[in-house]
């Protein structure tokens, strides 16, 4: 039988309908698409997918259960590394990781390895009754700071070996970036809560509303008898441009903006936490976060919603799907531009008028890539004299985040680099014994994935170190 | 979940709330916050610490009815439940190896204004406390600050009781009469707020100032907080709930802040009186 070139198809809601409503945009493969793209893989020998993995799921095995159509072996057999599949599914870069080292992929399309993926975590949360069992105790506590994907990959791994962990969490609800940061319609809240019941049922205590560096400091978690902290805190402060009408009202960091909207649901009809919704609203940066708020917006009733990013397609970071699903949507990207000034509303006859300090519209310069800079990439350079304004009610900063202090300021020798983050060694461990740390306290902001291969690894190494 | 173990309404608008939260009684200090949700799917805000007893494990807030959040935060009695309680969070006041100080507090902000003083006169600093409300019928929290301070100085706009103006009047006559204070540490209203830094501004006095923005995580990560700070000549974006939130009141952009503020203020007012409307219903 000869191989389908393409990968197939992953059924969406119609772009016209989705960019109203919250629902999730990508439907998922039925049982018959699941093992038809399942059949598409080689099972070459090398097995190279695996290496494009973070967390180095047995890629080739779980995909041959598939064709045989027994999806909760393939399940078992993703669980033996992935504590959250129906997140990875949904949300990795496939296109840069696994698939991008697809052998199918020299030829024709790779393998859809993130579409099976999904197909089967679903299969799993919609068939299986039983409860995760709770493995016996080896005697050993962990504590994990913030329960974001390094935390709970973590917290997974420690968990199935027998450790008794505790996660803390600063905010109300478990998940981190998976509740705060990233929307309904691109990964429902019931599929994070599904995922932290499970970990839950493999005894693993989450506590909320305890901010490590505040309520209790690591030194204190050491006090109480745990015997290795990993930290996890996430992202930090989110970035501004510095430029002038950054404070006026209507301009939001995107992790105000995502907040707002998915951890506090200001999104249904009539939340107790206000957003901005309708208007013209401009979303200045390309990451995957950018396209994220760029999308709430739009379901949130804007009329016209634009990308404002300072370099070409070419180079624009996000996700490429997403970018795709933003595009069918509607989303005006304005490439090789770059904001200079928010400008606000100002009635110099009324100090008191209402409208003064909201946003009217914002500055823009177009750009052109010069010279490559240190990175390779090719740096925006602005073109004189090609100002111009474009009318806006709303800016929604998604330009980056830099390390959150609380943690640095409270642990005595927790080394960290120029830009904040915490500087860990090949193990996950930090400059003090007994603290590891993974994720964007780490690296900056990053990717889900890359956040969770670092809760691994540290899982591993803290095993490592308290079994000896 | 958190429990309310005692409640006490301080005057038509302001409630006094004792809440079971060792671990955030344990840590906090003067002039740092919590944030609570009433309910699921509720808001998340913050409130200046008012006091803590560690023994008990309870922490102490008091609050102005203003939006619809605080009002729902009002229906709720002693022996009730809040959804979420987390703290405590923000810098303490600095009130270290200080010999003279005046405490201004205005309105509501007299309650977070009043355990500075406590700490102040704790620690052996001679206390002089102005504190200011539009009438005397919404005066509150009088006796504790007679108790912890040198020298007390109640004002109300409208004369009703005490001295008759605001609290930068008797601050300008003592400042005027040359007394000398090491700082000046003012918690109340932005425009209050704003008028002592230009009444103290001729005398060199520093001023601390307790800013109280719209927040959300109240933890260093969604950047709601932001305030613009002018420090060496150059404006610089700083986050009230990790930088804060006391500051150096010279620096701070209080015009820029208090349009800030006003953000969802009709939002505010309807949900207010939805709430109303419900509370109503329910009685």
């Amino acid at each position: 039988m000869a191989i389908d070139p393409k990968k197939h198809e992953m059924p969406t809601q119609d772009p016209a309908v989705r960019a109203h409503n919250f629902s999730e945009v990508a439907l998922g493969y039925d049982s018959e698409t699941a093992v038809a793209e399942a059949s598409r893989c080689l099972n070459c020998k090398n097995q190279p997918c695996v290496s494009g993995c973070p967390v180095n799921i047995h890629i080739p095995e779980f995909l041959a259960k598939v064709k045989e159509g027994k999806f909760e072996e393939a399940y078992q057999i993703i669980n033996l590394t992935s504590s959250l599949p129906a997140v990875c599914g949904r949300v990795c870069p496939q296109e840069s990781q696994c698939e991008s080292k697809c052998t199918l992929g020299i030829k024709f399309e790779p393998v859809g390895i993130g579409r099976v993926e999904r197909f089967v975590a679903d299969y799993h949360r919609e068939h299986n009754t039983a409860s995760a069992e709770k493995p016996a105790s080896n005697g050993h506590r962990v504590a994990i700071v913030g329960s974001g994907p390094s935390g709970l990959t973590c917290a997974g791994d420690l968990a199935k070996k027998g450790y008794q962990v505790t996660v803390y969490e600063a905010l109300h609800k478990a998940g981190g970036v998976l509740v705060y940061g990233i929307p309904e319609f691109r990964l429902p809240k019931s599929i994070v809560a599904a995922e932290v019941e499970t970990l839950k049922q493999l005894g693993v205590d989450v506590e909320t509303n305890i901010v490590i560096g505040k309520t209790l400091t690591i030194d204190e978690l050491f006090d109480m008898g745990y015997e290795a902290v990993f930290v996890g805190s996430g992202a930090g402060l989110p970035n501004f441009m510095n430029i002038p009408g950054e404070a006026l009202k209507g301009v939001y960091s995107a992790n105000e903006f995502l907040t707002r909207s998915n951890l506090m649901k200001s999104y249904l009809s009539d939340p107790d936490t206000p957003i901005m919704k309708g208007g013209k609203v401009a979303v200045v940066g390309g990451g995957n976060v950018a396209m994220d708020a760029a999308r709430t917006a739009l379901r949130l009733g804007a009329e016209k919603v634009y990308i404002v990013y300072r370099r070409s397609m070419t180079e624009l970071p996000a996700r490429k799907e997403e970018v795709e699903h933003a595009q069918e949507e509607g989303i005006e990207f304005l490439l090789l531009h770059n904001p200079t000034e928010i400008i606000g509303f100002n009635n110099p006859d009324d100090p008191r008028d209402e409208r003064n300090g909201f946003v009217t519209g914002m500055k823009c310069i177009k750009m052109e890539l010069g010279e490559p800079d240190e990175k390779g990439r090719r740096r925006p350079v602005p073109i004189e004299g090609s100002e111009f304004t474009i009318d806006v009610d709303t800016v929604i900063m998604a330009i980056g985040t830099s390390p959150n202090p609380l943690i640095k300021n409270t642990t005595n020798g927790l080394e960290v680099n120029n830009r904040g983050g915490i500087i860990v060694n090949e193990d996950g461990l930090t400059s003090r014994e007994g603290i590891y740390a993974g994720g964007d306290a780490v690296t900056g902001a990053a990717t889900v994935i890359s956040a969770m291969g670092a809760g691994k690894l540290a899982a591993k190494s803290i095993d490592e170190a308290l079994s000896a | 979940m958190y429990q309310i173990i005692r409640k006490k309404e301080l005057n038509s608008s302001v409630t006094q709330m004792d809440v079971l939260a060792p671990l955030v009684a344990k840590k906090a200090k003067p002039g740092q916050f919590i944030i609570l949700r009433v309910d699921e799917d509720g808001e998340r805000i913050p409130l200046t610490i008012a006091g803590s007893d560690r023994e008990e494990g309870s922490v102490r807030i008091i609050f102005q009815v203003v939006g619809g959040t605080t009002m729902k935060l009002n229906a709720k009695k002693a022996g009730e439940f809040i959804q979420d309680f987390t703290g405590p969070l923000g810098c303490p006041t600095d009130i270290e190896g200080k010999k003279r100080v005046c405490v201004i507090g205005g309105g509501v902000g007299c309650a977070i204004a009043m355990p500075v003083a406590r700490a102040l006169h704790e620690a052996g600093t001679e206390v002089t406390s102005i504190i200011g409300f539009r009438s005397k019928d919404i005066l509150i929290l009088e006796d504790e600050f007679k108790s912890f301070s040198d020298r007390l100085i109640v004002t109300t706009d409208d004369g009703s009781y005490g001295f008759h103006g605001n609290v930068t009047v008797p601050l300008k006559e003592m400042l005027d009469k040359g007394e000398t204070f090491d700082e000046i540490i003012t918690i109340g209203p932005l425009i209050m707020m704003k008028f002592v830094v230009l009444a103290a501004k001729p005398y060199n006095v520093p001023v601390t100032v307790s800013m109280n923005p719209i927040m959300i995580d109240g933890t260093g990560m969604c950047g709601c907080c932001r305030l613009t700070l002018t420090q060496d000549g150059k404006r610089v974006t700083k986050f009230a709930c990790v930088d804060g939130p006391d500051f150096n009141g010279y620096e701070v952009d209080f015009d820029e802040a208090m349009s800030r503020n006003r953000m969802y203020m009709p939002f505010e007012t309807r949900k207010r009186e939805e709430n109303c409307n419900l509370l109503r219903e329910a009685e």
